[in-house]
């Protein structure tokens, strides 16, 4: 059993390791990502429309906010089910 | 109570660090919005100063610090002030969210950087609420103290 998992892990990982030579290079002006049209707007008007200088953070929270808010309410929702299903309550 | 919980160095350093990587922690939530940093990576920090002290000083000791009355009411209440800047937000007069239309300041760019700085204050309370009670909730139960450590 423990082989069969280490067989699993080193495939996963060569597999990630081989994809992973696919990503455009850091910072590359070519890369999909760049070249999306939302990029440039969201580089020119993220500061003046969201106030933070941190354009994940604006994306975050002001772009995407009804997004996170939904992120963060799958991590309450996660907390109180466990909350519900595990806590040992004083006997 | 195991070797590395009597240690006196490392309960020592414990009692020492748990501040600073609060303090840590609430500098990554209020630096979220001008750099790396913001509500999930803060709250997990102090989550994990918090279970940190709870390893080295005992579940019971830890519930004292954070009982689980105050995790539900934390875990609420960081939600509760997310939903309610966004409903703010269409009380005066913007949609969803939509910060800048909160008439505090007179420039609306400033205004949406503090609501996101609340926002992610809001985060940062849930998520530490969470990961406290889920390490609570997943820790074995403690053996009863023997009365001759008493």
């Amino acid at each position: 059993m423990k082989t069969l998992a280490l067989f699993v892990v080193v495939i996963t990982g060569a597999m990630l390791i081989y994809a992973g030579q696919g990503l455009p290079a850091f910072g590359d002006i070519d890369s999909p990502a760049y070249q999306a049209p939302m990029t440039q707007y969201f580089i020119e008007n993220s500061l003046s429309e969201s106030g933070v200088t941190n354009i994940v953070t604006a994306l975050l929270a002001s772009y995407r906010g009804y997004d996170t808010l939904g992120e963060t309410a799958v991590i309450f929702t996660a907390g109180m089910a466990v909350m519900l299903l595990l806590r040992r309550r004083e006997t | 109570m195991s070797g590395i919980q009597e240690s006196v160095i490392i309960r020592t350093v414990v009692r020492i660090m748990v501040p600073f990587i609060q303090l840590f922690a609430l500098y990554v939530i209020m630096h979220g919005a001008s750099g790396p940093g913001g509500g999930f990576q803060g709250g997990v920090i102090f989550g994990a100063a918090i279970i940190l002290y709870a390893m080295i000083f005992g579940i019971s000791e830890g519930k004292k610090k954070m009982s689980d009355a105050l995790d539900k009411i934390l875990a609420s209440t960081g939600l509760a002030i997310y939903a309610a800047t966004g409903l703010a937000c269409i009380v005066c007069g913007g949609m969803f969210l939509q910060y800048n239309a909160v008439p505090l300041l007179p420039d609306p760019a400033i205004v949406s950087k503090y609501l996101i700085d609340l926002v992610e204050i809001g985060i940062g309370i849930t998520v530490l609420a969470v990961m406290i009670s889920l390490f609570f909730d997943v820790s074995p139960p403690e053996p009863e103290p023997k009365e001759a450590e008493e």
